[in-house]
């Protein structure tokens, strides 16, 4: 102890003291408060922008969420849009198929009308000829019959006598 | 408070291994005591010692090495200093009238001689009386010269003063981001206050007390760090200039104190029993604890001048054997020993400046803490 104060020199700690406080004020002043502050200020910083580019993948995120919906609304869209489509050709052929029944329906109605009057009139046209052509036999006939006499009367005696009988 | 721990125990290391040196080295030397045993070696050995001890002491002057030559005259190699001394009015002369302490220096007519690396007043032949301890009994006049000690403070300020100027300098300039020599001290920067100053002291109040932390920091590394150059300087071996440090930090807790920390000092127990019975413990309590306030600079100014004493004085014995044992063996192995203390020291001299700054904010943020916090350290042994 005595030895630690036999060393102790009081003007080294006059000048130490003095030189220290002055060095400890400067650079508190000119060195300490601006390096602590600019590294505050660039910590700040790099928190903020850590901070900012978490929200911004967030944000992307729910972007990307939005998009994907969108695109699903879209899908789900066309397929019902397609699905109308379908349905509307598939109803146009079906009317069309039906509307065709019915034309067929008509014509083949109108044919068989037509084709009904037809053989009438070859049924009518037919029997006048075939009449005719009776007439025309019989009458050829006939007068084959009636060129001699007997013959003449034989046939009106049967006709008579068919005659009579009713 | 584990960490706290662990620097004893590397304080304590550094202790050992000095220890250790100092061991082998009283053998070694008492081998060759045995071995050679002649008078010359005997002279060589006091030389040594007293250039030790001379070392070991702030000078006068800038003498950065001295040889003697054929004829027997002292040379030294340097710069003169200035003295000033208070002796009934302001003396300032060269140290250079000293001779290096070998002649009487004669200044308006009074006599100034250096003795043991202190000033004394003596007459015109440089008697100097001794009482029965052989203490010398001549007036000692006020001393307030510029010893080798205080041109490293001073440039070591200058030189602390620069570089974090310019540090800061490099924020302004290069948009927050460190440029130049400075960049390298950023991180010990933000060391010391993401792992000393807000662990101790706490977020809201950490900020007060950084600068002091910072400049005592760097001041007792780069001091420790000079101590090893060959400029053979020993500031922070000095206990004048630890003593002013740990003044500091003593002033700074107790003027910083919050009403909490007094409380911790004077009421200690708080309101854990009734006051009839804490009247008999606080007979012993409150004078340890006062005792406490003044006890925690101490340690910490005579731990930094210690630790730095033990490092030059084992690192000068080791080269100084070289010249002892002058053999093929002994010196390279003295050589040896020498460099690998000098690593030792490397590291030695960021340890001291942590330890003196990491105790600083841990009684700092004694001083700081307010109720709140003190309820967390409840049980904890809080006065090492």
């Amino acid at each position: 102890m005595e030895k630690l104060i036999n060393e102790f020199s009081f003007g080294l700690f006059f000048w130490q003291l003095l030189l220290f406080c002055l060095l400890l004020f400067l650079l508190k002043k000119y060195a300490w408060k601006p390096i602590l502050n600019a590294v505050n200020d660039r910590e700040e910083g790099i928190k903020n922008a850590l901070d900012s580019a978490e929200k911004a993948k967030l944000e992307m995120q729910n972007l990307q969420a939005d998009n994907q919906k969108l695109l699903q609304e879209a899908r789900v869209e066309r397929e019902a849009m397609l699905k109308e489509a379908r349905d509307i050709k598939n109803k146009m052929i079906e009317d069309a198929k039906d509307e065709a029944r019915v034309e067929a329906g008509k014509l083949v109605a109108q044919a068989k009308a037509s084709i009904e009057t037809e053989k009438k009139a070859a049924i009518s046209d037919l029997k006048s000829q075939v009449a005719n052509l009776s007439i025309e036999i019989a009458e050829k006939v006939v007068r084959e019959e009636l060129s001699n006499k007997d013959k003449q009367i034989k046939l009106v005696e049967s006709m008579l006598g068919e005659a009579t009988l009713n | 408070m584990q960490r706290f721990l662990s620097h004893y125990y590397l304080s304590d290391m550094h202790r050992k291994i000095t220890v250790k040196t100092i061991t082998l080295l009283l053998f070694l030397v008492s081998f060759t005591g045995f071995a050679g045993g002649d008078a010359e070696k005997g002279d060589q050995k006091s030389e040594i010692k007293e250039y030790i001890q001379h070392h070991l002491k702030d000078s006068y002057d800038f003498s950065l090495l001295s040889y003697t030559t054929d004829s027997g005259e002292h040379k030294y190699i340097g710069a003169p200093l200035p003295i000033i001394l208070w002796d009934n009015g302001l003396k300032v002369f060269s140290s250079s009238k000293f001779h290096h302490g070998e002649t009487v220096a004669e200044v308006d007519g009074n006599f100034y001689k250096q003795y043991h690396s202190k000033i004394y007043k003596t007459d015109a032949e440089g008697t100097i009386n001794y009482d029965a301890d052989h203490h010398p009994t001549n007036v000692k006049p006020l001393d307030f010269s510029i010893t080798k000690g205080v041109v490293m403070i001073l440039i070591t300020g200058l030189l602390m003063f620069f570089l974090f100027r310019g540090l800061a300098r490099s924020y302004a300039t290069n948009g927050g981001i460190a440029k130049g020599v400075g960049r390298f001290f950023e991180p010990i920067v933000l060391y010391i206050r993401d792992d000393i100053a807000v662990p101790n002291i706490g977020k809201e109040k950490y900020m007060k007390y950084m600068p002091y932390l910072l400049t005592v920091f760097f001041f007792i590394w780069f001091l420790n760090i000079f101590g090893l150059t060959p400029l053979g300087v020993n500031v922070t071996g000095n206990i004048a200039v630890t003593a002013c440090l740990a003044l500091l930090t003593f002033l700074l807790t107790n003027f910083t104190g919050t009403k909490d920390y007094w409380k911790h000092i004077f009421d200690p127990l708080g309101d854990s029993m009734p006051w009839y019975a804490k009247i008999p413990l606080y007979i012993i309590l409150i004078p340890i604890e006062v005792l406490g306030i003044f006890i925690k600079p101490f340690s910490l100014l005579i731990r930094l001048y210690a630790n730095m004493q033990a490092g030059h004085i084992v690192l000068m014995s080791l080269i100084g054997l070289m010249f002892i044992f002058k053999s093929w063996i002994g010196s390279p192995m003295s050589f040896g020993l020498a460099f690998a203390i000098s690593l030792i020291e490397i590291l030695v001299a960021l340890l001291q400046a942590y330890i003196f700054t990491m105790l600083s904010a841990l009684y700092f943020g004694f001083a700081a803490e307010t109720h709140d916090h003190a309820e967390e350290h409840e049980g904890e042994i809080q006065h090492l």
